[in-house]
C-alpha cells in the first residue's frame, strides 16, 4: 500500500513512539496512576480514539495480530475505521477473534472470552480522571491523588445510596487499583469491572485529548468501590442472548418495531458469532465460557 | 573519536526498537520474570548488547542518561550512546531520566536517584543495571504483575540491596524502577513490587 | 428477523464517495483552484495557518478546499499533517520592531513616530453587499500611492516604557528554552510562554467571546489598543552546527499590544500593564482577542482576584483548542449502545422502585 511508504510503520514517527513508550513503562510501574504524555494530533478526531490509537501504534509490531472493537462489536463504523488505519499504516494482520488477537483496541467493552497472558488490551479513554465530574480542576484532583484523598468519591456514592437506596453509577464505575490509586475504567459498563481484577492480560489506557496514559499490569487487584452494607453489584440481565442463547454476558437491546418490540442480543459480536458457528480447529479457546 | 569508528546500532531501527520495547514492557509488567532479549548490536565493552539495546530503544534527545563510574571514564561508550540516541549525558544521577549501572556493587543508593513528586511520581529515574547473573531464587516478591509470589535475585548487587528495595517500595508511588540485564536476559523490578521481608 | 448490523466498511466507503461528490458541487461550475483560495480567500487561509499552527498558505488553501470551507476541519487537516513533520530546531524570536509594516494603528496616541497606517482594512467600509463582485472584474488598479517609510517604527508600549509608566516586559535570557505544549503536556499552573502558545493556536471564536466578556465586567481589565501592526517579518534559525543565524524567509503576522490600566498592588506601583496577541497572517480579531485574554489570565501573577472565566487559566487553556473541542463534542455521534443500555437498566429499576414506593404510600 502506498501510504506505508509515505508514513512510518504504524503512522507515528519513532521519536513520538519513544515518548509514548517511556510513558507506558511508567504507567505499568505505577498501576492506576495517570502519566502525562505529549499526545500528538492524529488523523482522526479527538474523542474518537486518538489515545488508544497512539498507544496501539507505540506497542504494535509487525508480527502482532490486531483486533478492534467498539461497543463490543468488530463492525461498528469507528472500529472498522481504526482497524483499516492500522492495516494501511502498519500492514499488520487483523482478526475479529478475541483469542487470536495479540493486541485488542477497545472502546467501552471488555470481550466476553477471557483474556490470556501475553495479550494486550488497549482502552480508548475520553475522561481519564475519575474525580473530574466531582472536581473540575486538574491541580486539585492531582493533589487528591497524591494524598490518596478520595473522600469526594465516597461522599458521592454515599449520597446515591441515601437517595436511591443503591449506587446509581452503571458505567465508568470507579475502581481502586492495588489498594492505592482511584482509576476510571473508561466508560465500560460496570458489568465488565470484575474482568479487570487479576486479569492475565496487560491493560493499557490512552486518553489522547486529555494527554494521559495509565495501565494495569497483569494480575493486579482491581476493586470496584463500594460499602460494606452496600457491596458492588455488577449489572445482571434476566435473560440470555436471543441469537446464541448465552447467559451471564452483556446484552444490547435492539428495538425491532415501533410497537414496543424489543430483543436482547450479545454486545460482543465475536463471542455471539463463534457460538453460532461450528468451532474452528485452529482457534483454541473459542468456546470458552466467560466467568 | 571519529563517527566512522562508532559501533553500529540497531540494524532495523523501527522494528528492533519495537521488539526491545515490548521485552522491557513485558519485564516491567511481570516483575521478576527473566526473559531472553536477543539483541543483534555490538556495543563497545563493557556494555552488554541487552543494556545497550534498552537505551537505544528508549533514550533520545528529550531524555538525559547518567553513566556510572564504570562507564563515565570510557569515552567510547558515551560516544556510542550519544551518537545513536542523541541523549544528553547527565553529570549527576540525581536528576537523570535513565541511569546505566555497570558496577552495581558501587552504585549510588536507590533513594538518591530522582524519585518523582507526590503529584508526578513518573518524574523519576529508570535504572538499567548490568549484572552477571539473575535467578528465580532468593528474594521473594508480590504485587501487581505477580500472580502469587515470585522469587528473584541478581548478582552482584550492593550488600544492603534488600533493605533498599523495601524502602523503595515504602516510598510508593514515588520511587525508581529497575531493569536488570545480563549478557542475554533481562528482568525488572518496578517500584510496585513488594519484597517479603525476612530476617 | 433481526440480524446484527453489518457492512460498516461498505457504508464508510459509500459515505466518503458521496462526500467527494458534494465537495465538487455542480460540475458545470468551474472547480476552485487552491491558488484562487490562497489569493482570494486569504483571510480564511490566514486563520487556518494560525490555528493549525503551520505557516504554509498553500497547504492551508488545500485544506480549506478539502474541508469544503469548514475552517475548523481545515485546521484539523493541517494539524494532523504538522504532527508528522520532523523538528529541526527552534527559530530565534521574530523582531516585530523590524516589521515591513502594511498596517499599523494606535488608539492611544493621535500621532506617533512611524505614523498611523490604515492599510487593507474592513474598518470604515460600509457593510453593503457589493453586487459588482458578482462580475468577473480585472484586478483593481491601485490609484493611491503607498508610502514606504523605511524608518523604524517603534512599539507604542515602549514609548510608555521610556517614562516608566508601563510594566517592563519580563527579562528573558537569550537562548532560554521556550515551552512547547505540542512536545510536553500542559501542566498547571502554566507559564506565560505556554499560555501564549495555547492562545495563539486557540479558537478565534472562543477567544473573541472571552475577550468580550472581560469588557462586560467578567474580569475587567480596562484595555486600550496600544498598537496593532501587521506586515512581513523575517524568520531566523541559528543551527547548532553553524553557530550563526540564517534566514528562513518571511512570514506575515499581526501583533496586538493592549495597554491596560492597573491600580497597583502591595508589590507594584500604579502603572499600565500589558496584554499581548500575535497571530499568523492578517488576523486582527484574533490578535486583539488574544491580547485581552492574555491580560485577563495574568490576574493571578498581578495579585488580582480570579473571579471570571477569562481569568481562569485551567478553564481557558483546557477548552481553547477547537480541534480538541470539535473531536470531543462530535464523538457523541459514535455509538454509546453499551453505556446507554446500562443507564436504561438503571432508569427502569429506579422507575420500578419509585412506583412501588408510591403504591405503598397510597395504600397506607
Amino acid at each position: 500500500m502506498s501510504d506505508a511508504a509515505v508514513y512510518n510503520f504504524a503512522y507515528l514517527d519513532e521519536q513520538t513512539k519513544r515518548m509514548i513508550r517511556r510513558a507506558l513503562l511508567k504507567a505499568v510501574a505505577i498501576p492506576g496512576y495517570q502519566v502525562p504524555f505529549a499526545s500528538r494530533e492524529m488523523p482522526m478526531p479527538y474523542g474518537w480514539g486518538t489515545g488508544g490509537v497512539q498507544v496501539t501504534a507505540a506497542v504494535l509490531g509487525a508480527d502482532d495480530t490486531l483486533k478492534v472493537i467498539d461497543q463490543g462489536a468488530d463492525d461498528t463504523t469507528n472500529a472498522v475505521s481504526i482497524r483499516k488505519f492500522f492495516e494501511r499504516t502498519a500492514g499488520v494482520a487483523t482478526t475479529t477473534h478475541t483469542s487470536d488477537a495479540t493486541v485488542i483496541q477497545t472502546r467501552h467493552r471488555i470481550p466476553e472470552t477471557p483474556l490470556r497472558e501475553g495479550q494486550i488490551l488497549v482502552y480508548q479513554v475520553p475522561i481519564p480522571e475519575p474525580l473530574r465530574f466531582l472536581e473540575p480542576r486538574e491541580t486539585e484532583t492531582r493533589r487528591q491523588h497524591a494524598l490518596e484523598d478520595y473522600g469526594l468519591m465516597h461522599v458521592k456514592l454515599y449520597e446515591d445510596i441515601a437517595r436511591h437506596g443503591h449506587i446509581a453509577t452503571t458505567y465508568a464505575y470507579p475502581v481502586k487499583v492495588d489498594g492505592r490509586y482511584l482509576m476510571d475504567p473508561s466508560p465500560t459498563p460496570k458489568f465488565d469491572n470484575p474482568k479487570m481484577d487479576m486479569c492475565p492480560a496487560l491493560q493499557l489506557f490512552g486518553a489522547g485529548r486529555e494527554k494521559r496514559i495509565y495501565a494495569l499490569p497483569p494480575y493486579t487487584r482491581v476493586v470496584s468501590l463500594d460499602f460494606e452494607d452496600h457491596p458492588f453489584e455488577p449489572t445482571k440481565f434476566d435473560r440470555g442472548c436471543a441469537l446464541c442463547g448465552a447467559e451471564g454476558i452483556y446484552l444490547d437491546e435492539v428495538v425491532t418495531d415501533d410497537c414496543g418490540g424489543r430483543m436482547f442480543v450479545c454486545s460482543d459480536t465475536d463471542f455471539c458469532e463463534s457460538r453460532r458457528t461450528p468451532p474452528r480447529a485452529a482457534a483454541p479457546g473459542l468456546n470458552e465460557v466467560p466467568r | 573519536m571519529s563517527i566512522s569508528a562508532v559501533a553500529p546500532g540497531f540494524t532495523d531501527s523501527v522494528h528492533d526498537a519495537q521488539r526491545v520495547f515490548r521485552a522491557v514492557l513485558g519485564a516491567l509488567a511481570r516483575p521478576g520474570r527473566i526473559a531472553r532479549l536477543d539483541a543483534t548490536l555490538v556495543p563497545p565493552p563493557p556494555l552488554h548488547s541487552t543494556a545497550a539495546a534498552i537505551l537505544l530503544a528508549l533514550a533520545d534527545f528529550e531524555t538525559t542518561v547518567w553513566l556510572d563510574d564504570g562507564l563515565s571514564d570510557d569515552s567510547e561508550v558515551a560516544e556510542f550512546l550519544r551518537f545513536h540516541t542523541g541523549a544528553r549525558l547527565a553529570s549527576s544521577w540525581r536528576e537523570a531520566d535513565f541511569a546505566l549501572v555497570t558496577v552495581p556493587e558501587r552504585m549510588p543508593a536507590l533513594a538518591t536517584f530522582a524519585q518523582g513528586t507526590p503529584e508526578y511520581p513518573d518524574r523519576s529515574t529508570t535504572i538499567v543495571i548490568q549484572v552477571e547473573a539473575m535467578t528465580n531464587a532468593g528474594w521473594e516478591f508480590f504485587g501487581p504483575g505477580i500472580p502469587d509470589r515470585v522469587q528473584f535475585s541478581a548478582a552482584p548487587l550492593p550488600l544492603d540491596f534488600q533493605r533498599q528495595l523495601a524502602e523503595n517500595r515504602a516510598r510508593f508511588p514515588r520511587g525508581v524502577d529497575l531493569i536488570f540485564a545480563t549478557a542475554a536476559d533481562i528482568a525488572a523490578l518496578p517500584r510496585s513490587a513488594r519484597i517479603v521481608e525476612r530476617a | 428477523m433481526y440480524v446484527a448490523v453489518k457492512g460498516g466498511e461498505a457504508a464508510i466507503a459509500a459515505a466518503h464517495a458521496l462526500l467527494d461528490k458534494e465537495r465538487r458541487g455542480d460540475p458545470t461550475v468551474p472547480a476552485l483552484t487552491t491558488e484562487q483560495i490562497r489569493e482570494q480567500l486569504a483571510l480564511a487561509v490566514d486563520r487556518v495557518t494560525c490555528e493549525g499552527s503551520l505557516y504554509d498558505r498553500d497547504l492551508a488553501a488545500l485544506a480549506i478546499k478539502q474541508a469544503r470551507g469548514d475552517l475548523i476541519e481545515a485546521v484539523f487537516l493541517l494539524r494532523a499533517y504538522r504532527s508528522t513533520l520532523p523538528r529541526f530546531g527552534y527559530a530565534t524570536p521574530i523582531e516585530t520592531g523590524a516589521m515591513a509594516i502594511r498596517r499599523r494603528i494606535s488608539a492611544t496616541f493621535k500621532d506617533l513616530p512611524g505614523g498611523q497606517v490604515l492599510g487593507p482594512t474592513f474598518d470604515y467600509t460600509h457593510r453593503l453587499l457589493d453586487d459588482g463582485l458578482n462580475d468577473q472584474v480585472p484586478a483593481a488598479e491601485l490609484t493611491h500611492k503607498i508610502a514606504h517609510d523605511e524608518a523604524a517604527v517603534p512599539h507604542v508600549a515602549n514609548l510608555l516604557g521610556a517614562q516608566g509608566l508601563i510594566e517592563q516586559n519580563p527579562e528573558v535570557e537569550i537562548g532560554a528554552p521556550v515551552g512547547d505544549l505540542t512536545r510536553d503536556p500542559l501542566a498547571f499552573p502554566a507559564d506565560r510562554d505556554l499560555r501564549l502558545q495555547s492562545l495563539a493556536r486557540g479558537d478565534e471564536g472562543l477567544l473573541l467571546a472571552l475577550g468580550y466578556s472581560t469588557q462586560r465586567g467578567y474580569g475587567r481589565t480596562h484595555p486600550f489598543a496600544g498598537e496593532i501592526r501587521m506586515g512581513h517579518v523575517e524568520v531566523h534559525l541559528a543551527p547548532e552546527e553553524l553557530g550563526f543565524e540564517v534566514s528562513l524567509g518571511e512570514i506575515v503576522v499581526t501583533e496586538c499590544e493592549m495597554v491596560n490600566q492597573f491600580k497597583g498592588s502591595a508589590e507594584s506601583p500604579p502603572q499600565f500593564t500589558r496584554g499581548y496577541g500575535l497571530a499568523f497572517g492578517h488576523s486582527e480579531r484574533k490578535a486583539m482577542s488574544m491580547a485581552l485574554v492574555d491580560r485577563a489570565l495574568r490576574a493571578r501573577d498581578l495579585g488580582e482576584e480570579v473571579i471570571a472565566p477569562a481569568q481562569d487559566e485551567e478553564f481557558v487553556l483546557s477548552h481553547v483548542d477547537n480541534v480538541q473541542a470539535t473531536g470531543f463534542v462530535e464523538h457523541l455521534k459514535l455509538p454509546h449502545y453499551v453505556d446507554f443500555q446500562a443507564e436504561l437498566q438503571l432508569v427502569r429499576q429506579m422507575r420500578r422502585e419509585w412506583e412501588e414506593a408510591n403504591r405503598k404510600e397510597a395504600a397506607e
